[in-house]
């Protein structure tokens, strides 16, 4: 069956209320606009998205802080829940507020070992960062090595919504500059990986070499851009 | 009221803190006034500077018209690379930072206390924050140097014996650059090593909460003012 689709719509047409969904990128580069801009017209509804930065406030206009807007969020896991001036209060802390989406806030680099974790089948990892701290709140403390370490689960979801530069037809992905992120990672810890795609070529129009992401890691490619 | 010399401005900070980045070594940047830095490093000097999110060998700001919408840092700014330069994902950008590969960081702060605890996450009372990568470089850095005013906007040290705001982490600055003061975190407390031009150590020391140890206090390089 090809992995190719369509459209955004079509890719994303089985996620469902009560999904856990990743959401590659970091403010505007490697966010995969037009598959968020599917899911919420699809709207499901109680998702449970997994994302660096849920602040809104970036120079970025279609983040996804749309679905929070559109009521279809019951949990967020990420490390920015407010943006730019600390005074100023963003949606997501305004709904959090209102009691309406729980937030787990993650301090970024474990957040990246976590979804990476969930990826490899490992079950969790203890890490220095966050200890004595409210990141560490509730959770196993060990010394390691002569240093606290705090225990951190994997994360793993049902879909990631991910984007890349190039792929081929099979799903092998390459990503450009800044906007790799959190692609590769997320691609690795979902049961369906859905990449919006710059440019789409055939089989081994890519070098071996060059694959960041093999294509083992994707079910679904929708090319949004040229298709050679 | 004891009459104070003038605050130093951001620029001037920035090229304080250049000062203390030596030759051969790699340093992150925080969001913000810390990014000014990167303006100040002297020629002759090989330092690299990680965006956590993903890229080794930041160069100066795009300029206008000549921006790529793939690359940017992590403060969201369009930005070239410099030679030399390389991507990676987030999970690898955090490896180098966690494990200990960077010489160091400059964090913006909203206090630090007498025991080397940064607090620059959450305003207190406030329901959410933003961790972004402070945590991280807070624990990973080889040396965490602080870039702040002195004071805040009321008048109030940011340089306290406890932390009133949550803390990012205990115990990890080494060095807190202000707009008056270059200030060392040591064994013994907190020792005032230089003085911004106008200004003397009384006068540091009445801005800010916790004893301040005296031995050898200099004025800034003239390089720097």
């Amino acid at each position: 069956m090809s992995k190719v689709f369509e459209s955004c719509a079509e890719a994303v047409a089985d996620i469902e209320d009560g999904a856990t969904v990743m959401v590659g990128g970091f403010t505007g580069r490697g966010t995969p606009s037009q598959l968020l801009l599917a899911l919420r017209e699809k709207g499901p509804k109680n998702l449970a998205i997994v994302r660096n930065d849920a602040s809104g406030g970036w120079k970025n206009p279609i983040d996804v802080d749309i679905l929070i807007e559109a009521g279809m969020v019951r949990k967020v896991i990420t490390c920015f829940a407010v943006f730019g001036s600390p005074k100023k209060v963003s949606l997501l802390e305004r709904a959090a507020m209102d009691g309406l989406v729980e937030v787990e806030l993650v301090p970024q680099g474990t957040l990246a070992e976590r979804i990476r974790a969930g990826g490899a089948g490992i079950g969790a990892f203890y890490t220095p960062v966050g200890v004595g701290t409210e990141a560490a709140a509730g959770k196993e403390v060990r010394v390691i090595g002569g240093r606290e370490m705090i225990l951190e689960h994997a994360l793993k979801a049902d879909f990631s919504l991910i984007k890349a530069h190039r792929a081929d037809t099979l799903g092998n992905l390459v990503y450009r500059m800044s906007a790799r992120n959190f692609n590769p990672i997320m691609a690795m810890a979902s049961r369906t990986t859905i990449a919006e795609v710059e440019n789409l070529v055939d089989v081994g129009g890519i070098d071996p070499d060059e694959v960041m992401t093999p294509c083992i890691f994707v079910r679904r490619i929708v090319p949004t851009g040229k298709v050679a | 009221m004891i009459i104070m010399g003038e605050m130093m401005s951001d620029e001037i900070m920035a090229r304080r803190v250049a000062l203390e980045l030596s030759g051969d070594c790699f340093v992150n940047l925080g969001i913000g006034m810390p990014m000014l830095v990167s303006n100040h490093i002297g020629t002759g000097k090989q330092v690299m500077f990680q965006a956590e999110n993903g890229i080794l060998g930041v160069g100066p700001r795009a300029e206008p018209g000549m921006e790529d919408k793939d690359l940017g840092n992590a403060g969201d700014e369009h930005v070239t690379v410099s030679a030399g330069a390389s991507f990676m994902d987030s999970a690898t950008a955090f490896d180098m930072i966690r494990g200990g590969h960077l010489d160091a960081t400059v964090l913006g702060a909203f206090q630090v206390s007498e025991k080397g605890d940064l607090a620059n996450w959450k305003l207190p009372g406030r329901k959410l924050g933003s961790y972004g990568g402070a945590m991280d470089l807070a624990a990973g850095a080889r040396k965490v140097i602080v870039m702040m005013k002195h004071v805040t906007n009321d008048g109030l040290p940011r340089i306290v014996r406890e932390c009133s705001y949550p803390l990012t982490a205990k115990n990890c600055v080494s060095l807190i650059v202000t707009d008056i003061a270059v200030i060392k975190v040591v064994d013994d407390g907190l020792e005032l090593c230089e003085t911004a031009p106008g200004w003397t150590p009384a006068q540091v020391q009445q801005l800010t909460e916790p004893p301040l140890i005296v031995r050898n206090v200099s004025s800034w390089p003239l390089s720097v003012s």
